[in-house]
């Protein structure tokens, strides 16, 4: 398939559409002129500081904090599956969403501090990655690759489960087992500037730094020797992919709690119109999964009385998406 | 003149079990060499040794003269390119896509292809006659084809050296003629030092200028083909009775030469593949 150049401007201008459409929708119903007018600057006749409250203090972090957890883990999906050269991985599949929830339910019940939280959350991604890659090594001769690869991630995610599931049985069931517990199954609902003041940056870099090496990407995913024998170092790279990664994967369960399947799905679909070449995908990847987190947590704010989070539409979403890829997936990965 | 590439005393070992005992070789520009062994003799190893994939236990490799240890993999790759047994790719690149992997490594980071890169590429696979499968995408094609891309690829990194592992295994039989043809040619037009391995005695005989026979990581021979390709010679390589052997060549020796070419009734396709531009 030919990369074609309306891709990234289309998607671009479908996240907009996202965005603007997600300002005005909720219980607390905008008109287009008041949007237009709140947009332009102007405050809408009526009471202004609830208007400013609505839209700058609980829509628009919200709507920010579901467009970065969309491309992080666009971004993150898409570059495991350049490095690991298989198009089956993703921050679910790797563990590392897993490892990171476990991470921070840790970081909650042993310490009130934001960087404590951050750090055991990236941390223990990171442990989970190790431990994929590390049955994965270590079976490597005596199974295919790309399945034994998919089989240690669901090890590390188990191991990790399990381990939460402790410290869920022994946080305090009045005050720390709730907010763990409904925070996990993902939900934009207390995003707000500080949390995302504190994510931001990091997340950014990281995307950055996988957007200067998608080109690197497209030859790590021939496998190790063969990108070293054309001129990269290859185990450096992916050590860099990996930690960057894993950054995204990790900081968007502080963002937004477990929000599955995001990282598999965009980068198949995106990938189907821009072709393999990471230069073009992960941008790529970066807006589409951008407008569809924020298309699908608009859903869960607006759909029934109650919000739904988030995660949980993308879970169920994710599966209809994953069969559908797993039919092609005869035909030859897009 | 110092060679291009030269491997002085290389010795590898694997935990309990040697792989290669003082193995020297000098690649010389615009000669071909080719390396025969039996299975697990150490072929392999060594070629991954020379590309300095892989660190010799005693030894050094000496890419125009210098340490190839000392070397990044930006460097080495400007000397020496690679053509492995077989290429496979997890994604669905285009031809063109995986030939333009030959220059990523000397991109700055965040950069697309420039348009002196896809000359090259272009002009590599049009080198090969494969411009036709520039768009078509790599992982559907066949074996021959795909070889002839990453050969494609090999021209494009523009290096002095090339090495290749089993080139023509796995070709049907035009395409292995077409294959040594044009590494031949490669050498002989270009100017490029070739190591290939292979399995097939006539493959060397065919296309190269000095042969290596390897066996339990030794140097069996060395010499030209002539004198290093006897019937004992390979007996011994291969362990098989010279008799066995000599039956062996003796009806390979039997196939036709001459003759009519078939009509157009026996045969309705013409015997070109698309591989057959090539030459």
């Amino acid at each position: 398939m030919k990369p074609r150049a309306w891709v990234l401007p289309g998607f671009a201008i479908l996240l907009l559409i996202a965005m603007i459409y997600a300002l005005g929708a909720g219980r607390f119903g905008v008109g287009w002129i008041e949007l237009g007018q709140l947009l332009a600057g102007q405050a809408p006749p009526g009471d202004a500081s609830r208007w400013s409250n609505v839209f700058f203090q609980l829509r628009l972090p919200r709507i920010l904090a579901a467009g970065l957890v969309g491309s992080s883990l666009a971004v993150a999906g898409a570059s495991y599956q350049a490095m690991f050269a298989n198009p089956l991985v993703s921050p679910n599949l790797c563990g590392v969403l897993a490892g990171s929830s476990f991470g921070a339910a840790l970081g909650m019940v042993i310490s009130t501090n934001w960087l404590v939280v951050q750090l055991t959350t990236f941390g223990f991604g990171l442990a989970a990655v190790g431990v994929a890659l590390g049955i994965a090594a270590f079976f490597r001769r005596s199974s295919d690759p790309m399945l034994i690869l998919v089989l240690g991630g669901i090890v590390a995610s188990a191991l990790f489960s399990a381990l939460l599931a402790i410290v869920k049985y022994l946080a305090d069931p009045y005050d720390k087992l709730p907010s763990i517990v409904y925070w996990l199954m993902g939900s934009f609902a207390l995003s707000e500037w500080p949390l995302l003041g504190r994510t931001v940056w990091p997340m950014l870099a990281a995307l950055g730094v996988l957007l200067a090496m998608s080109g690197r990407l497209n030859v790590l995913s021939l496998g190790d020797e063969p990108a070293r024998a054309l001129g990269l170092p290859a185990g450096r790279l992916r050590l860099v992919a990996i930690i960057m990664a894993t950054v995204l994967s990790s900081l968007t369960v502080v963002i937004g709690g477990e929000i599955g399947w995001i990282g598999l799905i965009i980068p198949h679909a995106a990938r189907m119109l821009t072709g393999p070449d990471n230069r073009l995908l992960l941008p790529a990847s970066a807006l589409l999964g951008a407008a569809f987190l924020i298309g699908v947590d608009t859903a869960a704010r607006t759909m029934f009385r109650a919000e739904v989070p988030v995660g949980i539409i993308t879970a169920l979403l994710g599966v209809i998406t994953f069969v559908a890829v797993l039919g092609r997936a005869r035909k030859g990965w897009a | 003149m110092t060679p291009p590439l030269s491997a002085r005393r290389l010795g590898f070992r694997f935990p309990g079990r040697t792989i290669l005992r003082d193995v020297s070789v000098d690649l010389k520009p615009g000669r071909v060499t080719a390396l025969l062994g039996p299975n697990g003799s150490g072929k392999s190893t060594f070629l991954r040794i020379l590309l300095g994939l892989l660190q010799p236990d005693t030894g050094e490799v000496l890419l125009r003269g210098g340490d190839i240890r000392a070397m990044n993999r930006v460097a080495v790759a400007g000397h020496i390119a690679f053509v492995p047994q077989q290429t496979t790719a997890a994604f669905a690149f285009t031809s063109l896509d995986m030939v333009l992997m030959a220059r990523e490594s000397r991109r700055p980071f965040l950069s697309a292809s420039s348009s002196e890169d896809r000359r090259i590429a272009l002009a590599a696979l049009d080198q090969m006659g494969a411009t036709t499968l520039a768009d078509r995408t790599f992982s559907l094609l066949s074996g021959g084809e795909r070889q002839l891309v990453i050969l494609a690829r090999a021209l494009a990194q523009e290096t002095p050296i090339l090495i290749l592992d089993e080139p023509a295994t796995g070709l049907d039989y035009g395409n292995q003629i077409r294959m040594l043809e044009m590494i031949t040619r490669l050498a002989r037009d270009l100017g490029k030092a070739i190591l290939q391995t292979t399995h097939a005695p006539e493959h060397a005989i065919a296309s190269a200028d000095e042969i290596l026979l390897l066996k339990d990581g030794l140097i069996l021979k060395r010499g030209a083909p002539g004198d290093v390709l006897t019937s004992p010679n390979l007996a011994v390589l291969y362990d098989l009775p010279v008799e066995k052997f000599e039956q062996h060549l003796r009806n390979a020796g039997s196939l036709s030469v001459g003759g009519n070419l078939p009509g157009t009734r026996e045969l309705t396709e013409p015997p070109r593949s698309r591989l057959s531009n090539a030459c």
